[in-house]
């Protein structure tokens, strides 16, 4: 609001000092320009008090509350301490009564309540005195002589530069996030029987002599269970994307063309909870059915090895199944771009020495686009290893170490959500497994679109 | 010679013969891309369509002072303290007094949902004038013999006489209602008016879609801002250097990162280092901005670019400061293609679950949130939720909200398609 004040006060102002000199065109700028310097005079400062406030306030509060407590309270360690403050919160917001924690905190909540009231008002009051002297600071510089222009086009540059970080800091905060995590997981458990471990259990023992007291962290499994899951996936996707791309670019009519492909575009844009809801309810009870189908018919027949066939009801197949026709879109249009790249030039060559079309596409066509095919196809293995729902909601949570796709699997994706959602302290292992699973797939993923961005990029063949 | 001729007919009629294979593939690929989606819809939709209607079941009630220990002069206390239950019990059994049973009278009490004391209470909170009156009501049914009513009623008993999860004595019962046409079905507005529930009757999506527009106004808010500034930045004024390629590559790989790497950046960055709250739009919002930026950034860029150098050349021309060229001419032309990309982003973010999982959107939460701050689910993630619970009802109401999710998505998606169509300039 006083942004809004000191735009108008500004403008006022600068068609008053524009009097004098001979009207608006003998300023050095546009009236606006002074206006918005000014209220950029008056925003900037206060926003960035208010950011401070609101990131230092609750640990400047809590230190100060810190100093009230009782002398046997201090020497806690850090995790009983802050317990103890969540509860003097509380209690400072009227939640739950001193019984439970001793008269000895009464000093700490009253300080706590106390120091709240004095932020919640102090603030307004700081912001809108900054306000104001951004306000008259902004006020003096509207001179006839001084042109607002560059300092109002110096911030709006500084501005989009900062916006444009924003990516790169997000970058930076996967990795530091991720790989301090990490790095505190493989202090805990290490890297080696991480990486080499093929047994996976997180459970963390609550009593040291428990059975199963370690947590085995072994990463293999839930490696195999992603690539199978992905595996079948991509032959799904793959061959249906490509021959879809092709038939629609080379062979389809336009008015075919134009009514297929949205319609397959519509599997890429539904969520994939609709995908995982769907592997879950529909196509894994189908297929768990089919199976015991099958078993009967063997046991029936004397075919031995039908008669042992076991389903399981989470099976690796109807993950994979459901996510390759998620990615079949994904397939088709990063391939229907690369055939549309390749040349007339190649076709009409090709016929023009008798080949039919199926050659054409067979051995022109399709050598020629061959790079940006693989290309797409290492972006759709990596969307299907970071693809999460349908595998949270379909496959299983138990790690076993298989091949088989009737038999239930994990991935990474499922296991960073089970370790994840509730909640739980942070700096157990099991939470930090969690990040060094993201750490795993983010370079992964990462390593997947580089080589497949490279293999475009070096093979793709130049016709002009 | 006439050798010759029959050898090339013969591999001419097998060329031609793989040339129609190869076709046969292709339309097989799509026509099984096709079958792909519409198997889907019907399935959902099959699945779903039901939850659109739900069962009723009318009761007479007496709101007897004795019964509920309650005088004219009550205060609201009392009356929140009053026995509905037993209010509840005695006009049930009194409907049928044959039934003496205990087991089968809790039956008769279970044929309506069990929040109907609860119901009673809340009317008589609102309108205390009810109380010594006989009120005609309509009663939520209770989700197995809504399910049973609406789906398999009139059939022929099964094995046993149970179908589903019903009993041959709620059958009877269902049967008796329905001759007295006490029993009726009605449009379902509880799905649009409650909260999500632990009884598949009463749960209903408001507290999600409401959930759903925080979040995404959040993220809207942020992330558009942001992109077009990113946009116009590497577009117009970046300079060509290290410095902003690696900008550049860092977009083009983020949009391809995980969305659950997303999910695990917000739970470190926002709700441990910052002590953001968990399970809020807030949080949810501001995850969803840095997973939705590559996508509205591209597209941004795209539409800037599409710009033809012409316009700027005689902006500057005209005496034009770059900022000015750019906010006065390039931003506007290009806003039409910028908006189209951000309704895309939007979508994509709309139908996102997994990070939210991850920065616990996950809770059970049964009020409608009312600020950015106030613990919320969105609609994916409700789905997910629901998908995952045992009752047999909730599928149909899964599907239901899977429907809904998809009408909101449809209805973007084609916004803006519109606006491209209606809007984008050809050069």
């Amino acid at each position: 609001m006083g942004t809004v004040v000191s735009y108008y006060i500004g403008r006022g102002r600068s068609h008053s000092i524009a009097k004098p000199v001979g009207g608006v065109r003998n300023l050095a700028t546009l009236p606006s320009y002074y206006a918005t310097l000014m209220s950029l005079w008056a925003l900037l400062p206060a926003l960035l008090l208010v950011f401070l406030w609101l990131v230092m306030d609750g640990s400047i509060i809590s230190g100060l509350v810190r100093s009230e407590l009782p002398l046997e309270a201090k020497q806690l360690n850090p995790d009983s301490l802050g317990l103890l403050m969540n509860q003097i919160g509380n209690l400072a917001e009227g939640v739950g009564t001193l019984d439970a924690l001793g008269a000895e905190y009464k000093p700490a909540v009253d300080r706590l309540i106390h120091l709240n009231s004095i932020s919640a008002t102090a603030m307004p009051v700081l912001v809108m005195l900054v306000m104001l002297i951004g306000m008259i600071l902004g006020f003096r510089t509207i001179k006839a002589d001084n042109n607002a222009r560059y300092a109002v086009e110096r911030v709006f540059n500084a501005v989009l530069f900062i916006s444009s970080s924003i990516a790169v800091l997000t970058t930076f905060g996967i990795i530091f996030s991720v790989l301090f995590e990490s790095i505190n997981f493989f202090q805990k458990v290490p890297f080696m029987d991480f990486v080499f471990g093929t047994h996976w259990s997180p459970q963390i023992a609550l009593r040291a002599d428990q059975v199963g007291a370690s947590g085995s962290f072994g990463v293999i499994p839930l490696i195999v269970g992603t690539l199978l899951i992905s595996l079948i996936a991509l032959t799904i996707a793959v061959p249906v994307g490509l021959m879809s791309a092709i038939y629609l670019a080379e062979y389809a009519s336009r008015r075919v063309r134009g009514v297929i492909k949205p319609a397959l575009e519509i599997l890429a844009g539904i969520p994939t909870v609709v995908y995982g809801f769907f592997a879950a309810l529909t196509v894994a009870p189908a297929i768990r059915e089919y199976g015991d189908g099958l078993r009967d018919w063997g046991a029936e027949n004397g075919i031995g090895w039908l008669a042992t066939l076991n389903v399981s009801s989470e099976s690796a197949l109807a993950a994979g199944l459901v996510m390759g026709i998620m990615i079949i879109p994904f397939v088709s249009s990063l391939s229907d771009d690369v055939i549309n790249a390749v040349p007339q030039s190649l076709r009409d060559g090709s016929f023009g020495l008798g080949a039919t079309k199926s050659e054409t596409i067979k051995k022109v066509i399709f050598p020629a686009a061959l790079p940006g095919i693989v290309g797409g196809v290492l972006l759709a293995a990596s969307r299907a290893i970071g693809e999460t729902m349908i595998v949270v909601m379909a496959a299983g949570l138990a790690a076993n170490l298989t091949v088989n796709p009737l038999e239930a699997v994990t991935t990474v994706t499922v296991q960073i959500v089970t370790l994840l959602v509730g909640d739980q302290e942070f700096d157990s292992a099991k939470t930090l497994a969690a990040f060094a699973l993201g750490l795993f797939l983010f370079v992964i993923t990462l390593a997947l679109n580089i080589i497949a961005l490279r293999v475009v990029k070096k093979y793709r063949e130049q016709y002009d | 010679m006439n050798d010759k001729a029959t050898r090339l007919a013969q591999t001419l009629k097998r060329r031609h013969a793989a040339e129609r294979r190869f076709q046969w593939y292709g339309r097989l690929s799509v026509a099984f891309g096709v079958a792909c989606v519409l198997f889907l819809f019907t399935d959902i939709i099959s699945k779903g369509y039901g939850a659109f209607t739900q069962t009723y079941i009318d009761i007479e009630v007496t709101f007897d002072y004795e019964t509920l220990g309650l005088t004219p002069d009550s205060t609201e206390t009392d009356v929140k303290a009053a026995s509905f239950n037993s209010l509840f019990r005695n006009t049930v059994r009194a409907q049928y007094p044959e039934v003496t049973d205990r087991r089968k009278q809790r039956t008769l009490y279970g044929l309506y949902t069990t929040d109907a004391p609860i119901m009673l209470r809340d009317m008589v909170l609102r309108d205390p004038s009810v109380l010594g009156t006989t009120q005609q009501l309509t009663i939520v049914a209770d989700d197995d013999i809504d399910t049973y009513y609406k789906h398999s009623f009139g059939q022929d008993l099964g094995e046993g006489g149970v179908i589903g999860r019903v009993n041959p004595q709620q059958i009877a019962l269902v049967q008796q209602l329905h001759d007295q046409g006490r029993i009726h079905k009605k449009f379902n507005t509880i799905l649009f008016t409650n909260g999500d529930s632990r009884d598949p009757e009463l749960a209903g999506i408001k507290g999600a879609i409401i959930g759903s527009l925080l979040t995404l106004l959040v993220t809207l808010m942020l992330s558009f801002p942001i992109a077009v500034a990113t946009a116009i930045y590497l577009e117009e004024f970046a300079p060509k250097n290290r410095l902003t390629e690696f900008i550049e590559v860092n977009i083009n790989n983020l949009a391809a990162v995980p969305s659950v790497i997303f999910g695990l950046l917000g739970l470190a960055i926002f709700i441990n280092f910052f002590g953001l709250p968990r399970s809020v739009p807030l949080v949810g919002g501001l995850v969803l901005t840095l997973m939705t930026l590559p996508t509205i950034i591209i597209s941004s860029r795209a539409s800037i670019k599409a710009v033809p150098p012409s316009i700027r050349e005689a902006a500057l021309g005209m005496g034009a400061s770059k900022v000015q060229m750019v906010m006065h001419h390039v931003l506007p032309l290009a806003m039409p293609g910028m908006l189209t990309g951000t309704i895309i982003g939007m979508a994509q973010a709309l139908g996102e679950t997994a990070p939210l999982l991850m920065i616990g959107m996950v809770a059970f939460i049964v009020e409608t949130p009312a600020a950015i701050t106030d613990a919320a689910t969105v609609l994916p993630v409700q789905i997910y939720l629901w998908a995952d619970s045992p009752e047999r009802a909730f599928v149909e109401k899964t599907s239901a909200a899977i429907m809904i999710l998809l009408a909101f998505l449809i209805f973007m998606n084609s916004t803006a398609v519109w606006l491209r169509k209606r809007l984008e300039r050809r050069w």
